[in-house]
């Protein structure tokens, strides 16, 4: 199953490889991983996406929880009520009338935001869960589909449960 | 008091208590060499390479709790360390080991003995640090022994490039006397719920088996285990890490487990109900088969280290904790509870092991008219009185002296258990003996594996560590020969040491007595003779029968109860 496995670590050099290092070196999957500082520039927060069994992602958490440079761990799948989000930029080829019409209702639909429009292409932005920027693809002609960038998910727990020091 | 970096680093290791350090200077680490030279608190220890230096180191620290100390330049330097960091890291033992660094401004321009030692080296360190600014290398330093030596200890590798250690750049130094880390805190308090638990279990047990590894010897438990064992009258085995822990000679004691385990201790997992694990991490030379492990067992695990709990056994109760002070906690709750073992039950169980026991699956043939390496083992353990510090290299020799030598005390059994390092022996044996210098050191080795750190024997004659060296000269690289005959149908591919070196003569060049025994009769009268002579080192080359095995043997991917044994006329 899937998990999303957010935590905060020393905002020092290296640390992301010690992360990845573990991952290659244990032989677990990465879906995605991101990492960014946060309000306390000492501090980075991750966000991995995996996946495993039960016990794997216990061996998991628990060999993320022994590296020196991590503060604090949370499997936000296995804590209750989340919010993931992932954001996409699509450029798709928009070189006919049909065309151009079509991508922009598939883009009002989905809550697109096109950012960029030129005779033959649109780059549209998309939020939201992994599975509604699958979901748009998905709606697209595969061959018109020029490109495509996503961020990894990121996710944060409802309510007033927090990750933080 | 105002220092520069390099005079940082020698005071910060006298403050920090540092007695020895193992280590070979190159352009990196220059300027430390001579802050070195300036002080005599801190002695050095000049090894003949990187990896005898921290193999030293290891087997200082295994020998006296304290943390082992290397310091090796940049590139090649740091890379012939690494297999000695490795060994440490497999291990769980404390080093600090400082590796000396290019110029900051030339990191990352492929300068000459650059190589990315924190890249290289993460994978098997505990932790490791790059210094960027000497004003953060006390603080750095601090926190390297702090990790290594508290919690799961482990090695900590701190990389210092050059001008760091400038000697024409002073700031001020006070040694850190404390230091706390939010992101690591090595002090657990242990559950009583888990006590509860892991006491109900174990007092409800009609067969129940102590298995203790490594974690034991690593905390200082020793104490508190035979109390436990005690206080139990439960049978109880021992990894090759743990050895001597718990007294090898007592009767509670079962012998080894594992591949090369006695044939008692292993069917006793097979058939436990409570298995009661303490300091030991399930590896696979311990397990066997993981499907046909203890299958009618509820496992408890005492562990300080939360992510060797049901890595690769599930447990059922896992107490997380300080394994002594776990073991003390439980001896207590026993007490408190006013319960006694099932007596009736631990009859029956202990007719049962002893039955097992009575197979006498260690029995070789005594009556050979060639020297059998069990009887040179058995022979030292004589001489020395069981008193001896013993440490080994990897292969035959390292389980026959695991079997036959009896570790009456705990930090006696020095060897390379995880990552399994030929070349280990001789330099752990150097460290050993100036940790514990009017101890008795013996280095039990083979032909192959003493000649992997062999240029170690100039090391010691330099600071005159008078190790005995007993090597078991089958001709062979003994283990690998024993799998070729078992699972390759016996082609020696590659396995026979041909061309040897004359190691009486090899013994004598570097300084040292050499002596060679090629008949049974004379064995007890040549260790003899060795260990009389109390300040040299004297290497003894054993000639050994070329074709003894080690059993019982469980094949890869077998079960407990799945042993070859020995056949004998």
């Amino acid at each position: 199953m899937q998990h999303i496995i957010s935590l905060l670590m020393e905002n020092e050099s290296g640390a992301l490889s010690r992360v990845a290092g573990l991952f290659s070196a244990r032989g677990y999957n990465i879906e995605s991983l991101t990492v960014a500082p946060t309000e306390d520039p000492t501090l980075s927060r991750m966000t991995i996406v995996t996946s495993g069994s039960k016990e794997i992602i216990e061996q998991i958490k628990k060999q993320l929880n022994k590296l020196i440079d991590v503060v604090k761990l949370v499997d936000i799948t296995a804590n209750g009520e989340h919010i993931e989000r992932e954001l996409m930029l699509i450029k798709v080829q928009a070189n006919t009338g049909d065309k151009r019409e079509e991508v922009k209702r598939q883009a009002d639909i989905f809550h697109g935001q096109i950012l960029d429009v030129t005779d033959t292409t649109y780059i549209i932005e998309l939020t939201g869960e992994g599975s509604k920027l699958d979901a748009f693809i998905k709606a697209m002609d595969a061959t018109d589909i020029l490109e495509t960038v996503r961020s990894g998910a990121t996710g944060i727990m409802r309510g007033e449960s927090s990750l933080r020091v | 008091m105002e220092l520069s970096g390099d005079d940082i680093v020698t005071q910060f290791l006298k403050d920090e208590g540092v007695e020895y350090v193992f280590g070979y200077p190159g352009g990196a680490v220059l300027h430390i060499y001579d802050a070195l030279f300036r002080q005599d608190a801190v002695k050095h220890i000049l090894v003949r390479h990187e990896q005898g230096a921290t193999h030293a180191a290891d087997g200082y620290a295994r020998s006296t709790g304290k943390p082992g100390v290397v310091l090796v330049t940049s590139g090649p330097g740091a890379t012939n360390a690494v297999t000695g960091i490795a060994t440490a890291y497999l291990d769980s033992i404390p080093l600090v080991v400082l590796t000396g660094q290019v110029t900051s401004a030339f990191i990352g321009s492929d300068a000459f003995q650059e190589v990315d030692s924190v890249g290289i080296t993460r994978p098997c360190v505990k932790h490791n640090f790059l210094v960027k600014d000497v004003k953060d290398l006390a603080i750095t330093l601090k926190k390297a022994f702090y990790v290594a030596t508290t919690g799961r200890p482990g090695p900590v590798v701190v990389d210092i490039p050059k001008d760091i250690t400038d000697p024409n750049i002073k700031i001020p130094y006070k040694y850190p006397e404390s230091i706390k880390l939010r992101s690591y805190n090595p002090v657990v308090e242990v559950k009583t719920t888990q006590i509860d638990k892991a006491v109900d279990a174990l007092l409800s047990a009609k067969r129940p088996m102590i298995y203790s590894g490594g974690g034991s010897v690593l905390s200082n438990a020793s104490a508190e285990l035979r109390t436990f064992t005690r206080q139990l009258g439960y049978p109880i085995t021992q990894t090759l890490m743990g050895l001597g822990a718990f007294p090898e000679p007592d009767p509670l004691n079962v012998g080894m487990l594992g591949m090369h385990g006695t044939f008692e201790a292993n069917m006793a997992m097979h058939e436990c109900d409570v298995l009661f694990a303490v300091g030991a991490r399930f590896d696979d030379r311990v397990t066997g088969d993981l499907e046909k492990f203890c299958p009618n067992a509820k496992i408890i695990h005492v562990d300080i280290d939360p992510s060797s709990v049901s890595k690769n056994v599930h447990v059922d109760i896992p107490v997380i904790g300080d394994v002594k002070q776990v073991l003390s906690a439980l001896s207590n709750a026993i007490t408190a509870s006013k319960r006694l073992p099932d007596t009736q039950a631990l009859k029956n169980w202990w007719s049962q092991i002893k039955d097992w026991a009575s197979k006498d699956c260690l029995r070789y043939d005594r009556n050979s008219a060639l020297i059998k390496p069990q009887f040179v083992v058995e022979k030292l353990y004589e001489v020395t009185g069981g008193e001896a510090f013993v440490t080994s290299d990897v292969g035959q020799h390292q389980m026959f002296a695991a079997q036959f030598y009896k570790f009456n005390e705990p930090r006696r059994w020095i060897n390379s258990g995880g990552l399994g390092t030929m070349g280990f022996g001789l330099p752990a044996a150097i460290g050993t003996q100036l940790g514990n210098p009017d101890a008795t050191v013996a280095c039990i080795t083979g032909e192959a594996s003493i000649q992997m750190c062999l240029q170690e024997l100039s090391t010691a004659f330099q600071y005159s560590t008078p190790i005995k060296v007993v090597n078991l000269n089958n001709r062979y690289m003994g283990m690998v020969r024993q799998w070729q005959e078992f699972f390759y149908d016996s082609r020696y591919s590659n396995s026979y040491v041909d061309a040897l070196p004359d190691f009486m003569k090899l013994a004598e060049a570097y300084g040292h007595v050499g002596m060679r025994i090629e008949k049974p009769e004379d064995v007890e009268g040549a260790l003899k003779e060795a260990f009389a002579m109390k300040d040299r080192l004297v290497f003894m080359d054993f000639i050994t029968d070329q074709k003894e095995n080690v059993y019982p043997m469980i094949a890869a991917g077998k079960g407990h109860h799945e042993m070859h044994e020995r056949e004998l006329a």
